[in-house]
């Protein structure tokens, strides 16, 4: 029954959803109030109705309904509770289900914190909201149900894939998607500005909190994303360039070219077609990451079973909407955007370049994903590519933008003299250089690329303390702003991230090897002695658990417990055990028994230096986005335009 | 002017590529074979069950057949054997079995069951050959002529409508052009 | 619906198929030097899986890669190179082995793409700072005058 109301709940949110998103616009250009207030009420309604449905089908898979056959595809008698609950998002329809659940999570919220926004403005931009809405609800509705029954009912679930029953999996998807749907809120301002032709610097400001928290979640997300990804599949890697990872890391390349893009419009009224095109192009590939994943046009460990109709619906919806608006943009940007003019030697100059690098790596990272794909449909040949492209070109692109970083920090709007920024800049230029000493000293085995890699994240991170030291001293009295702030603890974020980036991967050091109880061996100073294993039991699988203890200089430092599971389905899984450190990591995989009665085993022991810094990096990345997005500047209310079509408002200088 | 328009030229140009990505989508993790039109790879393995005879890759030149490399722990090789078996009783073509990664009593018990259509099957108990072969995902099928040359490879199992499209009209152009 | 079953029974097999392949267990590999491992390494983590398609060669416990993982340490243990290690599995299975790929035919568009978005990129970025600064030099200019 439940089911079934389930179903009935959607499709009143699909009629809810196409009202609000027709209604509004048409209330928007007509001028009539009543229209512009169904973008509101709308979304409350749609919020209630999708979060109902949500709910209904939390409820078949906590009571484990497996007359439900996505219940029965993925979940299990003996799954444990917690994991009942997301396993509701453990493949497509459920997750699909999530994505358009947070999509209305944000709409509502737009409905509810933009009072202050002019009424016309505020309905083109839950109007577009509604519209994107409807089409992913036709979507589940026609093509990815996720209350089908099946008859006959299962007795027993095929259970949620053993790789997902893991705690990381009860956030990764939520955060994830929080973020990547968040970006459809700077996409609906941007097409509501292009609508009514408001292309100011107002609606920027607006824009920008809901861009900062998108993009801090999205950045948390990719972090989860790979922490999960280094503790429970690979080993010890921490980014694979997977197409669905790639998939997820080009938005928020791009997004962080539009917060940047939207910092010079908001103050200096400059690159005002790029923020649209930003805002524009970081949605779109949200919604291309969307396609890759459930398509089933790459392989990729995070794909979803595809289906192709499936495809073509999704495909549909891109070229509609992302077609649809590049060519609103085509016509309706403002054909002479004058923002005020500035000088080389710029903050504006510099954060071009910035984005023009940017976009260059987002856009390599679309052509290594694609490339395959291209000669495979031209008959041209299967070709793969992976880590060896993608991080070699991504490292190279990184030189410049981590080089110039510090001077777009520094550097004032307009203009600004080298010689005064090479004067702010001495000091962390010389910290970057005893970091690289430092390193190639204590560190040699990390190579050039760490070495450098190292001295450029001192180097940034020294020039944000700096600058906000500077900031302290210079207004006496007025600590610098909350979006200022934000700033600096991001960018000093992404100096640690840089530190962990560059030396984990070289200083790592591993060892493959067969063990019996009572063997030791020594990795990098840590002494692991394997005690042999025993076996447990868990909610829905059997394990043979080992035993190693490790030791440094004489003293006990961890107890690990690998795992090797046999599931109920019968998937076998490694669960590695870790011991956690700020500057290491020790991972402990258990491989095969090498022998009948199992008292010898093929163990991987690694020892992974400063690992955790690019998470925490990461963190910071995050939080400064967070800092910064709660300024109250934004909140201020926006200026009301004068009539609808009196042109572009002419940016003061 | 043309600036403007670049984002859409490019993203229609994008969408085309994903379009025709959808299309193949189905073939996505079958490998082209590299071996298509070169010589048969060099192996020596013995006959299944008759282990003192040993087969080399020369001994079987001189006539086209069909190489399927099958074991019995793989159910799709399970699936596709009555289409073997077949093609094999059509006495249209010649088919060698290539018991891959298998124990002898398996195969021997595999084939007893249900049916043996080959020719003479050979083991490769290491994998070594098969990896030669280009080999990674059993069922697999070689179409060999009569010089050794592999002219077409079948990734998993064979259907009768391979057999149609690829392998009559092969043969029949070969019965025509000795 | 009975197409569902079907499916349901596909992915039961599915699901056992890489069970299957994993039947045998593997020593871990022994090697003469240092150099040796890393070589090792660095070829095991650069060639893809043909199996698990979406792992590379090290990472991989299909029984194929367990194989040819074994047949790489035999190859390097009898003194060839790594082209002539990565030449052998490509001759078998073509150039989707490499997860770095090929510099020249078909994929040099893929190698030269970034550079040239880069260089024009910097073209345009080059062109649309000096047209700014020279604008704000008149507007200076004007200003003084």
């Amino acid at each position: 029954m439940i089911p079934e109301i389930g179903q009935v709940t959607l499709m009143g949110a699909l009629l809810i959803s196409l009202a609000m998103g027709i209604l509004p616009l048409i209330g928007a250009y007509t001028g009539n109030q009543r229209l512009m207030k169904v973008g509101q009420t709308g979304a409350i309604a749609q919020v209630f109705l999708v979060g109902g449905a949500f709910i209904m089908l939390t409820w078949a898979f906590v009571v484990q309904d497996f007359s439900v056959e996505y219940v029965a595809r993925n979940s299990s008698a003996a799954l444990p509770l917690i994991y009942r609950y997301t396993a509701v998002w453990g493949s497509h329809e459920g997750s699909f289900l999530l994505w358009e659940l947070v999509l209305c999570l944000w709409t509502v919220a737009v409905a509810l914190l933009s009072s202050k926004l002019p009424d016309n403005f505020r309905a083109r931009t839950l109007g577009v909201l509604g519209l994107l809405s409807s089409g992913f609800l036709m979507f589940i509705i026609f093509t990815s149900n996720p209350f089908t029954r099946l008859i006959p009912s299962a007795v027993d679930g095929l259970d949620l894939n053993p790789l997902l029953q893991d705690p990381g999996m009860i956030i990764h998807p939520p955060i994830l998607y929080i973020g990547y749907v968040g970006f459809a809120v700077s996409f609906a301002f941007a097409v509501a500005a292009l609508l009514g032709q408001r292309v100011d610097r107002e609606w920027v400001r607006w824009s920008r909190p809901w861009t900062h928290i998108a993009w801090a979640f999205l950045t948390l997300g990719i972090a989860l994303g790979s922490w999960w990804a280094y503790y429970e599949l690979g080993w010890g890697g921490w980014w694979f360039w997977d197409p669905v990872e790639n998939a997820s890391f080009m938005p928020w390349i791009v997004a962080t070219a539009l917060i940047h893009s939207q910092a010079v419009t908001e103050k200096r009224g400059a690159f005002q077609n790029w923020t649209l095109i930003l805002a524009i192009t970081t949605f779109s590939l949200c919604l291309l990451g969307t396609f890759l994943v459930r398509s089933g046009v790459l392989t990729s460990v995070h794909a979803f079973a595809a289906d192709p109709t499936r495809g073509v619906f999704i495909l549909t919806y891109l070229f509609v909407v992302v077609g649809g608006t590049l060519l609103l943009f085509a016509i309706r940007a403002p054909a002479m955007v004058r923002g005020s003019d500035f000088a080389g030697m710029s903050r504006e100059t510099l954060i071009l370049v910035n984005n023009l690098l940017l976009v260059v790596m987002a856009a390599m990272v679309l052509t290594g994903t694609l490339y395959p794909l291209l000669l495979d449909a031209l008959n041209a040949g299967k070709i793969s590519v992976g880590p060896p492209y993608f991080g070699t070109l991504f490292a190279m692109l990184l030189v410049p933008i981590a080089l110039l970083l510090p001077l777009g920090f520094h550097a004032r709007w307009q203009a600004d003299k080298l010689k005064r920024l090479a004067g702010e800049l001495a000091l962390p230029a010389v910290v970057a250089v005893v970091g690289g000493i430092v390193t190639a000293v204590f560190l040699p085995s990390a190579g050039l690329w760490g070495i450098f890699g190292v001295a450029g994240a001192f180097w940034i991170m020294a020039s944000c303390l700096v600058y906000y030291r500077n900031r302290l001293a210079a207004r006496t009295g007025n600590r610098p702003s909350r979006s200022e702030t934000g700033m600096i603890l991001a960018h000093f974020g992404v100096g640690l991230f840089m530190v962990g980036a560059s030396l984990t991967n070289p200083t790592s050091e591993e060892k493959h090897l067969r063990m019996e109880a009572g063997d030791s061996f020594e990795l990098s100073g840590y002494n692991f002695i394997f005690e042999g294993t025993r076996m447990v039991r868990g909610p829905n699988y059997v394990a043979d658990e080992g035993e190693l203890l490790v030791y440094k200089n004489g003293e006990r430092v961890a107890s690990m417990y690998p795992q090797k599971r046999r599931y109920n389905n019968g998937q076998v899984m490694t669960e590695a055990a870790l011991d956690a450190g700020l500057t290491r990591d020790l991972y402990v995989g258990l491989g095969e028994p090498l022998d009948e009665t199992g008292t010898a085993w093929a163990i991987r022991l690694y020892h992974k230096p400063f690992i955790r810094f690019i998470w925490i990096g990461a963190l910071l990345m995050m939080a400064g986005g967070f800092l910064a997005a709660s300024d109250k500047r934004y909140r201020r209310a926006i200026a009301k335009q004068p009539a609808r079509n009196s042109g572009m408002a002419e940016a003061p200088a | 002017m043309i600036g403007r328009l670049l984002p859409v030229i490019i993203f229609l140009g994008l969408g085309i590529l994903l379009a025709a990505g959808l299309k193949i989508a189905d073939h996505k993790t079958e490998l082209p074979s590299p071996l298509i039109g070169k010589q048969m790879p060099e192996f020596a393995l013995p006959i299944l069950g008759r282990e003192e005879t040993i087969v080399t890759n020369e001994d079987l030149v001189g006539e086209p057949f069909l190489l399927n490399a099958w074991a019995s722990w793989c159910p799709t090789c399970r699936v596709e054997h009555p289409v073997i078996t077949d093609l094999a009783r059509s006495g249209k073509i010649r088919v060698v079995g290539l018991n891959y990664k298998d124990e002898k009593a398996d195969a021997q018990a595999w084939l007893a069951r249900f049916g043996d259509p080959y020719d003479l099957t050979i083991t490769d108990i290491s994998g070594r050959t098969a990896i030669d072969f280009g080999v990674y995902a059993a069922p697999e099928s070689f179409l060999i002529d009569s010089n050794g040359t592999i002219v077409f490879k079948q990734i998993g199992m064979m259907t009768p409508e391979v057999i149609e499209t690829e392998i009559l009209p092969r043969l029949e152009q070969w019965s025509k052009s000795p | 619906m009975m197409r569902r079953a079907m499916s349901l029974a596909v992915l039961l097999i599915l699901f056992a198929l890489p069970l299957l392949a994993m039947a045998q267990a593997q020593e871990p590999p022994e090697f003469d030097n240092t150099e040796q491992e890393q070589r090792y390494k660095e070829l095991t983590t650069e060639l893809r899986c043909v199996v698990c398609q979406n792992q590379n060669l090290a990472d991989s416990d299909a029984q194929l890669a367990q194989d040819l993982r074994k047949e790489i340490l035999g190859m390097l243990k009898d003194g060839q190179s790594d082209d002539q290690i990565t030449g052998f599995l490509v001759d078998r299975y073509g150039d989707f082995v490499l997860y770095r790929p090929a510099i020249g035919g078909n994929t040099l568009a893929l190698w030269l793409i970034p550079g040239v978005l880069l260089g024009g990129g910097a073209i345009a970025v080059f062109v649309t700072v000096r047209n700014r600064n020279r604008r704000l030099a008149e507007q200076q200019q004007k200003g003084s005058s």
